[in-house]
């Protein structure tokens, strides 16, 4: 039966996780790569949440959850604020470019 | 096929559809339709596992604050937030190393699924859970008993992510461009737009 079982859950967040870390790895558009960051810790909320349904005695797995959509927005709100300061830096977005540093 | 099995099955393809268009759209703002929509489908997987409070606290936070955010900055950076295909494709032919990595690390996570689904051969379906499991009052009383440590750090997180954000996004004037005379403002109604000196030149624009 699907999704009356704890496994149905985590394929799909394993699923979810490994596109946005694929993603991650691959695409250079630094807006994309946070939106991958974003289905990543979707894909964690996913199996947190699937797990506490399976242990639902307390509620352990949907506080881990609520905490950590608080750090994702945060994390949105200073990342972007990190691209439009690059973008005003270089006029550009792709994370190539981002070779301050190296020179 | 019940109802449940049916809404499972509509919101999986839902998710896996967002995030293929999330990671593969030219466009970021497909690719930020693409989340959307993930993570409305991911809500609804909130809802059928009794999560309530966290469904809505989902819509809420992530269809209402994030995607918006992201939509904002791609607005306000323009054509030039789109990804030209030549430069990505030419720094994944230069990086060829990074799609070997995605590719293991995409066998190992199917490995990983396979192996717990061998090691578990008679899935057992959820039992019922309590009849408050995931509503506002329980999880509430969770939070301000169990979690109330973290969830009074998560207020000084915000603030400062919130000043950190203002912070860098602002940006400093440098003391030749205070001197020099602030540039006549767009118009909107009536009369040419200017064009700005950064980015490609508009095409006709709003007449």
């Amino acid at each position: 039966m699907l999704g009356s079982v704890v496994e149905h859950y985590v394929a799909v967040a394993s699923i979810l996780f490994t596109l946005g870390a694929i993603g991650f790895l691959v695409r250079r558009n630094s807006l994309v790569q946070l939106m991958c960051i974003e289905l990543m810790l979707n894909a964690v909320n996913l199996a947190l949440v699937a797990f506490n349904r399976q242990h639902s005695a307390d509620m352990d797995g949907q506080m881990f959850a609520f905490f950590i959509i608080a750090v994702a927005a945060a994390e949105a709100a200073v990342g972007l604020a990190i691209v439009l300061a690059f973008y005003r830096l270089r006029s550009s977005v792709f994370s190539d470019e981002a070779d301050k540093l190296k020179h | 096929m019940n109802v449940g099995n049916v809404f499972f099955a509509l919101c999986t393809m839902v998710a896996l559809f967002g995030g293929v268009v999330t990671v593969a759209a030219k466009n970021p703002i497909r690719g930020a339709m693409g989340l959307l929509a993930s993570i409305i489908a991911i809500a609804g997987f909130f809802l059928e596992l009794s999560a309530q409070f966290l469904a809505a606290i989902q819509l809420i936070v992530y269809a209402g604050a994030v995607v918006v955010l992201f939509v904002f900055v791609i607005m306000l950076l323009g054509p030039d937030a789109r990804s030209t295909g030549g430069l990505e494709l030419n720094s994944i032919r230069a990086h060829w190393w990074r799609g070997i990595g995605a590719a293991l690390l995409l066998l190992l996570a199917a490995g990983v699924g396979i192996s717990a689904a061998m090691a578990a051969p008679v899935p057992q379906p959820f039992a019922d859970a309590p009849l408050d499991h995931g509503t506002v009052e329980a999880v509430g009383k969770f939070i301000f008993t169990k979690g109330m440590v973290p969830f009074e750090l998560t207020t000084g997180l915000l603030i400062v992510a919130v000043v950190g954000a203002i912070a860098v996004a602002r940006g400093k004037i440098s003391p030749a461009d205070q001197k020099k005379k602030p540039v006549a403002p767009l118009k909107l109604f009536g009369g040419p737009v200017v064009s700005r000196e950064v980015g490609p030149v508009t095409k006709g624009g709003v007449s």
